[in-house]
């Protein structure tokens, strides 16, 4: 039994021929938060699913609370929030309706019930709005009440699937800061999302591509360890051409664009400074290089490309 | 099985029924439409055969022949013919089942010999009819035969017939004025319970999947049991005011004879819902989809209860295959039970059988059901 209340020991699942999730090594410390971070398709949910008890593992083995996912998934269960990739809490009922139900089913000691509903009322920042059928309610609303649902019975481990897809940009920042509580008072939280900017967020960071886990760290770290090279960003036009003409040179490692320009991953000791020449020999007007620090989107794409190439070479 | 979740499931599926107002309509306006449909368009009863005639003679003696066979209230005036081709015209066109020649010498014959034919002819398109018409034809000829017979033995001094003649009283018990309606009824209602039933619960299951509550749902600590008998709760107690409808306006507004217990109704009654709810639940729980589920439901619960139970076709005159088949039709022990306990007055101990039959049912459909939900996604 492992110490953490999170714990999977080579966690592989399996559709048919596909695999969805190939052996996922991955402990989680008490008041933790992991950040699970992909492309959509990679494996965020049905890593989740599986550590629920929803999917039965092909392989491999996990623990949660302490109780084991395939055995004891009633255990489970019980010790855990789980907020789904779809909105899923009644619409057709009301917000308090949806919580004096969850509370039901979770059998929230009696005379708790009133203290904890007001408390998951005023969390989702629902005064005035909890007699309001919960379809009616905008994203931010519907996503914090749906958090409020899923810690009623005060689990000490939460999962939640890409709980801010979809939220206008303030609630999100809202809903980290919830998160953020909650993990103070010690949950242990996974969250997946495809926003990269919301793993700065996280306590730690798993970045998981096409069923693997690829990296895991704080942000921090991450940034900092895994570019085998030097960043710089460079402002060119036309960016489709230049990024095709940079990519086929041998000092690149990695070229990609973010917003309206590009992101260059060069050797170490290549000279940066000759690249708007280069370009310019190809009809590609562009600036002078600007060395920067990497963003985890810059970790994130080379570390999949490299892994890319890699199999490529296979 | 905490009483909290239990309750805590009810409750919510309750208010969502309250809240949907496509659920509210099948559950108390499907009953109502049906009732009314079923209740007069059903029915086996023939009366009133349109009847022609083509009275050749146009005697004293034909004419009263005509009159007794309109009199006896089995045969209705269609249409007096003038000729042989319109008889056949007249059948064409259907505007009558049976027509009736009287030949041009029927009463010289008639007195002279003592015997003379008359023709009939009927429609046998719909076989059934046609035999019960030709039926009540014989009995009016019977009876004017056996008129003319003591007149004619009168006038030629024969006081009485020399040979004894043996009279058959008939006694019918349990419908008394024959009325297939009375048969019908009762079994109108476990066709519009099971329709209903199987419906509302078919969509209960599937409904969660497809807006996505389920996968929340399975992910806390509720057991299959609790989600079953918490859902299932409150569409019993529709089921039970559906039943309570049906049955009622059963006595009150088509006046069937209530002759048996309410108990026994009421047990009975809960048994074919519980088993007809469960049948729309297990639907549910397989299918994951609100449109299969409710059009299998249908097909599962229309065909069976309307075509095996023998609510209007008789069982007994089943070839002995489809015979066998009727035994796993759970309505029938319903359709059976409610007859009996109507018309009857059957008690607990009378209809112990299919008493039993439907509570194996019932328990082997919620057993299957429970065991059907997987709190799993794969």
């Amino acid at each position: 039994m492992s110490a953490n209340p999170v714990a999977a020991f080579g966690l592989t699942k399996r559709f048919g021929s596909f695999t969805a999730v190939e052996a996922l090594d991955l402990q989680i410390g008490k008041g933790e938060i992991v950040g699970f971070i992909g492309p959509n398709g990679a494996g965020k949910s049905t890593t989740i699913r599986m550590l629920c008890g929803l999917l039965r593992p092909s392989a491999g083995r996990a623990e949660v609370a302490g109780f084991d996912v395939a055995r004891q998934s009633e255990a489970v269960r019980a010790h855990i929030g789980y907020m789904s990739q779809k909105f899923s809490l009644y619409g057709d009922l009301t917000g308090r309706e949806n919580l004096r139900f969850f509370a039901g089913i979770y059998r929230v000691p009696r005379r708790e019930i009133r203290e904890r509903i007001s408390f998951a009322i005023a969390m989702a920042g629902l005064e005035g709005r909890e007699e309001a059928l919960v379809k009616t309610l905008a994203g931010g609303w519907k996503q914090r009440l749906a958090l409020g649902c899923a810690i009623l019975h005060r689990p000490p481990v939460l999962f939640l699937d890409e709980p801010t897809s979809g939220v206008e940009p303030q609630a999100r920042r809202r809903f980290w800061d919830l998160i953020h509580n909650l993990a103070g008072e010690g949950a242990t939280i996974l969250v997946s999302t495809h926003a990269m900017d919301e793993a700065e967020y996280c306590n730690r960071v798993a970045l998981i591509d096409a069923g693997r886990l690829v990296a895991i760290g704080s942000p921090g770290e991450l940034r900092g360890r895994e570019l085998a090279g030097e960043l710089f960003e460079l402002a060119c036009a036309p960016l489709g051409a230049a990024l095709e003409a940079l990519q086929s040179l041998p000092e690149v490692i990695e070229a990609a664009i973010f917003a309206d320009k590009l992101h260059v991953l060069l050797e170490k000791d290549a000279n940066a400074l000759s690249l708007p020449a280069i370009l310019a020999g190809r009809q590609i007007s562009a600036k002078a290089p600007r060395a920067i620090a990497p963003t985890l989107e810059d970790v994130f794409v080379q570390l999949v490309s490299r892994r890319e190439s890699k199999r490529g070479r296979e | 099985m905490s009483p909290r979740r239990l309750f805590a499931m009810a409750f919510k599926e309750s208010l969502q029924i309250w809240r949907d107002p496509r659920s509210l309509a099948v559950a108390l306006l499907m009953p109502l439409m049906q009732m009314v449909l079923l209740g007069y368009g059903v029915s086996l009863d023939i009366k009133h055969v349109p009847l022609c005639v083509y009275d050749e003679e146009r005697s004293d003696a034909s004419r009263a022949l005509v009159t007794s066979f309109l009199a006896s209230g089995w045969f209705s005036a269609a249409k007096m013919l003038q000729s042989e081709r319109a008889v056949r015209e007249a059948l064409d066109r259907g505007e009558c089942i049976g027509a009736v020649t009287i030949p041009v010498d029927f009463s010289r014959v008639l007195a002279s010999t003592g015997r003379a034919p008359v023709q009939a002819v009927f429609d046998a398109t719909d076989t059934n009819t046609a035999t019960i018409a030709i039926g009540y034809a014989k009995g009016v000829i019977a009876l004017a035969s056996a008129d003319f017979a003591a007149r004619w033995g009168a006038q030629h001094g024969l006081s009485a017939p020399r040979v004894g003649t043996i009279d058959l009283e008939p006694r019918v018990w349990f419908n008394e004025g024959l009325d297939s309606r009375n048969f019908i009824i009762p079994g109108v209602v476990a066709v519009i319970l099971a329709l209903v039933g199987a419906q509302l619960t078919s969509l209960t299951v599937s409904r969660e999947w497809e807006r996505g509550t389920m996968e929340e749902l399975i992910s806390t600590p509720v057991k299959a049991l609790e989600v079953m008998l918490g859902k299932l709760a409150p569409y019993f107690a529709i089921g039970l005011f559906d039943a309570a409808f049906c049955l009622l306006s059963a006595v009150f507004w088509f006046d069937v004879p209530f002759r048996g217990s309410i108990a026994t109704l009421g047990l009975t009654t809960g048994l074919f819902t519980l088993v007809v709810l469960g049948i729309g639940y297990l639907l549910s729980v397989r299918i994951k989809s609100q449109l299969g589920a409710s059009q299998i439901a249908l097909l599962l619960t229309m065909l069976p209860t309307t075509i095996l139970s023998g609510y209007a076709f008789p069982i007994d005159q089943m070839p002995a295959a489809v015979r066998a088949i009727t035994l796993f039709v759970y309505a029938r022990y319903y359709v059976t039970i409610l007859r009996a306990v109507f018309l009857k007055g059957s008690s607990l101990g009378d209809l112990l059988l299919p008493i039993l039959a439907l509570a194996a049912t019932a328990a082997a459909i919620v057993w299957v059901a429970a065991r059907s939900f997987r709190k799993r996604l794969d």
